[in-house]
């Protein structure tokens, strides 16, 4: 299976879309080196803003250059793109519609060694709360690349989580990605997963794995968190016995939350593998940390068997 | 002298008609942003009527120069100007705070034309035009970005953010007024919170900075054209003024930052400008 690590392919599409159009700048708070707006920088120097460790004067100063027509990428680790500056996130930009894109990146327990300071783990359910505003988490490499073309053709506010670590494709290069439409990985016809982000490869794992068992999962990236596709999410739960979601992300206001509001007064069993109410913390390796908080192929298997029952 | 005493005769004609309008909007039996609105009448009269290159039937034109007020509330002035020279009829001044207006409580940008960002969660306006400033370097434009401060307001830690930003990038199209007038909401600000020394902190931060009497329109105007000669420097006018000032019950009174005038009080404030409004 190929692998990339989304915050390069990231980095490479915005030098891409930066050669295509000049109204493109970045700003990065001293983490560019991660990413991976320091190849946006030694192309186009006089476009890319090192703005210090100040978040929050970045999202304002990104909401003035937007303002006078540049489409401004704001980029931080997750936990602080939109933790540290939300109140400018709400005001300065949402409130207005203006045309910042906010790229959380390291997001979810992917910066493993870092610990809770640096996990990003209620960054959807923060940004789904603010109205106006676009949240997208890519799958992987190959959606990455669309993702990011498409926030510069959308006019407003976006906000993009990006994964630390390399994931493998499991996008097909000629699946079109549109904001708000979710997508059938794998088709399957006893229990439909919705997840997004990196766990959709593991429940393509666990649909290995339950299909020796008799059991047919249908996998779907959930890739636009909002706005979503209420009808397309009814349709894809709609033929099935049960729904499982999975999210590298906490149980509260992400993808689990907006899907059981979907479903809500249909007599549909529904199950959730995410990080429960609590923080990450360090570990040696990304595996394990996912292990630890319950995010495996393994555990999916286990919720769509409890889901059964 | 920039300007000649007949300009300065009339913009403080127009102060007097701005600090009526503010009276008006906000009425009596309700609460409104008198203080911080009176104390830079003069300041938004000067920047709107003869400094700030704009032109009101076209409010998006790229080379116009751009106020912000980073102290929202003090939104009821601008409204005041904006009606003034024209960018929608002055008979919306009647709608302040009323359901689906485009006189909210702080300022809309897509509400209102000629209200360049959203501002009033305090601290955020100074880095926005940080990003204007910018903008108008990277596209070799020569506008002026200005930005009005409250003097309660830069306790906000992110103004020293952009304040680093505007040095660093020699922002020399920025200019920063510093509306000081001594109280903020709950008292005083030398005793509720101390932000001083001004002009010493400014300079720290790598500004270049001129001190005035807000309600002077001459020096307004002085320092506004002496800003345009400093280059490789972001501006900070630390501008005295008073809050509430021209209505004298109310003046440098913390009551009135966010207060209420009794009909009587309404009336004799009404009274002291409504000779400049025939």
């Amino acid at each position: 299976m190929n692998m990339q690590n989304c915050r390069v392919v990231y980095g490479e599409t915005l030098v891409e879309l930066g050669r295509e159009n000049e109204r493109i700048v970045a700003l990065d708070a001293d983490l560019s080196k991660s990413t991976m707006t320091r190849l946006f920088e030694q192309q186009f120097p006089e476009r890319y803003f090192e703005m210090g460790i100040g978040e929050q004067n970045m999202v304002s100063t990104a909401v003035g250059l937007a303002l006078c027509g540049k489409i401004a990428f704001v980029n931080s680790f997750a936990v602080f793109a939109v933790g540290r500056p939300y109140d400018q996130i709400r005001v300065s930009v949402c409130i207005g519609k203006v045309n910042v894109k906010i790229i959380g990146s390291s997001c979810g327990i992917s910066d493993f060694g870092d610990g809770a300071t640096h996990q990003g783990i209620e960054d959807i359910a923060i940004m789904r709360a603010i109205p106006n505003m676009t949240v997208l988490s890519p799958v992987d490499g190959i959606e990455t690349r669309k993702m990011v073309r498409v926030a510069v053709e959308h006019e407003g506010p976006v906000y993009i989580r990006i994964p630390r670590n390399e994931v493998p494709d499991v996008s097909g290069e000629n699946q079109q990605f549109i904001i708000g439409k979710p997508s059938v990985i794998r088709q399957g016809s006893d229990v439909t997963v919705f997840a997004h982000g990196y766990m959709v490869y593991k429940a393509l794992k666990a649909a290995d794995t339950l299909q020796e068992q008799g059991i047919s999962l249908r996998v779907v990236n959930v890739s636009t968190l909002k706005p979503l596709d209420e009808q397309a999410i009814k349709e894809l739960a709609g033929d099935v016995k049960a729904v499982v979601t999975v999210e590298e992300h906490t149980i509260i206001g992400g993808l689990a939350s907006a899907v059981a509001y979907v479903m809500r007064g249909r007599a549909i069993p529904m199950e959730a593998v995410a990080i429960q109410d609590c923080f990450g913390q360090s570990a040696l390796s990304y595996e394990e940390l996912l292990e630890h908080y319950g995010l495996t192929d393994t555990a999916i298997v286990k919720a769509v068997k409890k889901v059964l029952a | 002298m920039s300007v000649s005493a007949e300009k300065i005769a009339e913009l403080e004609k127009i102060a007097r008609k701005l600090r009526h309008d503010i009276v008006m909007m906000i009425g009596a039996g309700k609460p409104g942003h008198l203080g911080g609105s009176c104390s830079i009448a003069d300041i938004i009269a000067v920047l709107y009527f003869h400094k700030m290159r704009h032109d009101p039937k076209n409010p998006k034109w790229p080379d116009r120069d751009r106020l912000l007020l980073s102290k929202g509330h003090a939104a009821l002035t601008q409204y005041a100007a904006l009606a003034r020279c024209g960018y929608f009829p002055e008979k919306e001044l009647t709608t302040l705070k009323e359901l689906g207006t485009m006189l909210q409580g702080h300022p809309e940008m897509l509400r209102m034309p000629g209200i360049e960002a959203n501002t009033g969660s305090l601290g955020q306006g100074l880095s926005v035009a940080c990003g204007m400033a910018l903008a108008g370097k990277l596209d070799k434009k020569d506008y002026t970005v200005y930005c009005v401060l409250g003097d309660g307001e830069i306790a906000e830690g992110q103004i020293w953010e952009a304040s680093m930003t505007a040095a660093f990038y020699k922002l020399d199209n920025l200019v920063a007024i510093l509306d000081k007038n001594l109280v903020q909401a709950t008292g005083p600000i030398v005793e509720r919170y101390d932000t001083n020394p001004h002009g010493e902190k400014w300079k720290a931060f790598g500004w270049h900075v001129l001190e005035i009497d807000g309600h002077s329109i001459e020096q307004i105007a002085d320092a506004l054209d002496k800003a345009d000669e400093v280059k490789g420097q972001p501006v900070m006018i630390v501008a005295n003024t008073v809050k509430s000032k021209g209505v004298p019950f109310a003046e440098g009174k913390a009551e009135f930052h966010h207060g209420i005038m009794t009909q009587e009080q309404h009336e004799t404030a009404r009274q002291l400008f409504k000779d400049d409004c025939k």
